[in-house]
């Protein structure tokens, strides 16, 4: 996230005392601004996590909340589903490799403005607009065995390679992140191409000059440019894979076949809501928590030492 | 450059790039020639085109009335979350980019980083919270939770954008006798339509596609949004894959529609802004 810097001064000139007088006021008036927006994010962010807390270390019975200590956290540690929940939204870390290494090659691609450059740009964006459940549908009947993806495979004698892509439960996972990146990769295209846009161009020139290869070229100078960027996305990508997959799988394959696409947040719901086991629920609600703050806290301790090019 | 001159290595990206935009196409080209089908047609033509453009899943979608609840659900649900979320957020910017106050940065980032909180962790003590104030399954509920998760990007779009404003044309105001609010309204807000045009798209977007709060706040049959309609529809109707394609296609142009007006008023908004400036 972007550090908010430097206050603006409102007033520069004036007296002392009517300085003094309007800096009352001020804080005044931002009392009664801010008073919305804070009681909002009272009643939706803070008082949920302190209550998630206080859940994760209870259980319900008989609509009675008992205190159990840590005992649910412990309980997680036995479970097969929440151990593949876990393992799961590991595997989909690899996505972000992949979003990053495409995004930065199709943004370069784009960069070089070859003839229709705008028009790519546009088509490449588009699949970030639709929404997720939109997605997720057309593309399970895409995955369907008797679907169009294995009707083409079959009409071209790659029938070998018709399989069902969804309902397997070793290609379900690949077949969701090969979904996911297809959606997601517009923004990254698109976040990268606006920061080349904006390197100066004798940068390229010189080394034009220099008679450094396309090869070259990129790797000493685009790279570095993208640093702060890349760094920012990928950030954004690892959060996205740890806790924001639910639409995905949600819709494609509610955590089947079995539980090979099973992936913490799907876990929460099904824990809080289908098995009314809401400390269970709540307790993987704070390790999520935890890791997303850790990756955050990462993100701040490894831009502290970049502060020059992260702009 | 090389722009014109088609060498080699041009035609090897021209390629590259032609095969990224045909996977990229290749799904909404599937749901629109499939929502043209008729359910017998798809069973033994899925790739090609229609042989005769058929309109009847467009009909059979409308004539439930289902959907029509639906739309209209999630255009209530939609606008009226947008619209308070920034009428709040225009409040709070104003606060955090002009005026003094104790803590101010602190308070901004904290709000700021609450952007990647994951919904689903506050779901549960939520879903708690508006049984208590017997809030579940209602409108009201699922606003107050879009507000809030929407507020922290609201915040910070607004804020930034507050701040670029020159401080010499709101103290000739200021010394022209008007108040805050006024200032506020006549000319913060008024010479921020661009930042408004696309926090708008932005929170329209995210309010429309928003599926998870959806299915678990808004279970009676008549508070579905389109998302959580349609997904349930999707598994239930699966043999009819023509009428669920015409009910994404148009799910999604509603709100595409106000992407491509937007954009374009957005940039006129940019360079109007420039101009005078």
């Amino acid at each position: 996230m972007k550090g908010m810097n430097q206050a603006t001064d409102l007033v520069s000139t004036g007296s002392t005392e009517k300085r003094a007088e309007r800096k009352l006021t001020d804080r005044y008036q931002a009392l009664l601004f801010l008073a919305p927006a804070v009681l909002v994010i009272v009643s939706v962010f803070l008082y949920p996590v302190v209550k998630l807390v206080q859940y994760s270390l209870q259980v319900q019975d008989y609509g009675q909340w008992k205190w159990v200590g840590l005992a649910n956290y412990r309980g997680l540690l036995n479970d097969d589903i929440f151990r593949q929940a876990a393992k799961n939204n590991a595997i989909l870390l690899l996505c972000v490799p992949i979003l990053v290494i495409l995004s930065i090659f199709f943004a370069i691609l784009l960069y070089e403005k070859i003839r229709g450059w705008q028009a790519y740009r546009s088509i490449v964006f588009l699949p970030y607009l639709l929404a997720i459940p939109v997605v997720g549908i057309v593309f399970s009947y895409i995955f369907q065995y008797n679907g169009i993806l294995n009707e083409i495979l079959r009409s071209v004698g790659l029938g070998r390679l018709a399989l069902d892509w969804l309902a397997d439960s070793k290609l379900a996972l690949p077949t969701v992140m090969v979904v996911i990146i297809w959606k997601e990769l517009g923004f990254g295209v698109i976040l990268f191409l606006s920061r080349l846009l904006s390197v100066p161009e004798e940068l390229y020139e010189a080394a034009k000059l220099d008679g450094a290869s396309w090869w070259q070229t990129h790797w000493n100078i685009t790279i570095p440019q993208l640093r702060g960027i890349i760094q920012f996305y990928s950030i954004v990508a690892v959060i996205t894979m740890i806790s924001w997959v639910f639409n995905y799988v949600y819709v494609m394959t509610k955590g089947g076949p079995g539980t090979s696409t099973m992936v913490s947040e799907l876990y929460i719901y099904q824990q809080g809501f289908r098995f009314n086991l809401m400390g269970t629920a709540s307790a993987v609600g704070v390790i999520l928590l935890i890791v997303t703050s850790i990756v955050i806290f990462l993100q701040f301790k490894v831009r502290g030492g970049l502060d020059s090019d992260t702009e | 450059m090389t722009r014109n001159k088609l060498t080699p290595g041009v035609f090897l990206k021209h390629v590259v790039l032609m095969f990224m935009s045909l996977s990229a196409l290749f799904p909404i080209y599937f749901m629109v020639i499939t929502s043209f089908k008729t359910k017998e047609e798809y069973v033994y033509n899925k790739f090609n085109l229609p042989h005769s453009f058929s309109f009847e899943s467009y009909s059979q979608v409308f004539s439930g009335g289902n959907f029509i609840k639906w739309f209209a659900n999630s255009m209530l649900l939609t606008f009226s979350s947008v619209i308070v979320v920034a009428a709040i957020a225009s409040l709070a910017a104003y606060a955090f980019a002009r005026l003094r106050f104790r803590n101010k940065d602190i308070l901004l980032n904290f709000i700021i980083a609450l952007m990647v909180v994951p919904p689903v962790v506050m779901v549960i003590p939520l879903f708690n919270f508006l049984v208590d104030m017997g809030l579940i399954n209602t409108m009201y509920g699922v606003v107050i939770i879009y507000v809030g998760l929407l507020l922290p990007f609201s915040i910070f779009l607004l804020t930034s954008f507050f701040k670029s404003i020159p401080t010499s044309i709101i103290e000739a105001a200021y010394l022209d006798g008007c108040s805050t609010l006024q200032i506020l309204f006549r000319i913060i807000i008024p010479l921020s339509m661009p930042a408004f045009v696309t926090l708008t798209i932005v929170n329209v977007l995210w309010a429309w596609n928003e599926l998870m709060i959806a299915v678990i706040f808004l279970q009676d049959d008549s508070l579905k949004t389109l998302m959580v309609g349609l997904t349930a529809f999707q598994s239930r109707y699966n043999l009819n894959i023509p009428v669920t394609m015409a009910g994404l296609l148009i799910t999604t142009m509603t709100v595409l529609v106000l992407y491509i007006f937007g954009q374009r008023y957005f940039i006129k908004g940019m360079t109007a802004g420039s101009v005078k400036g």
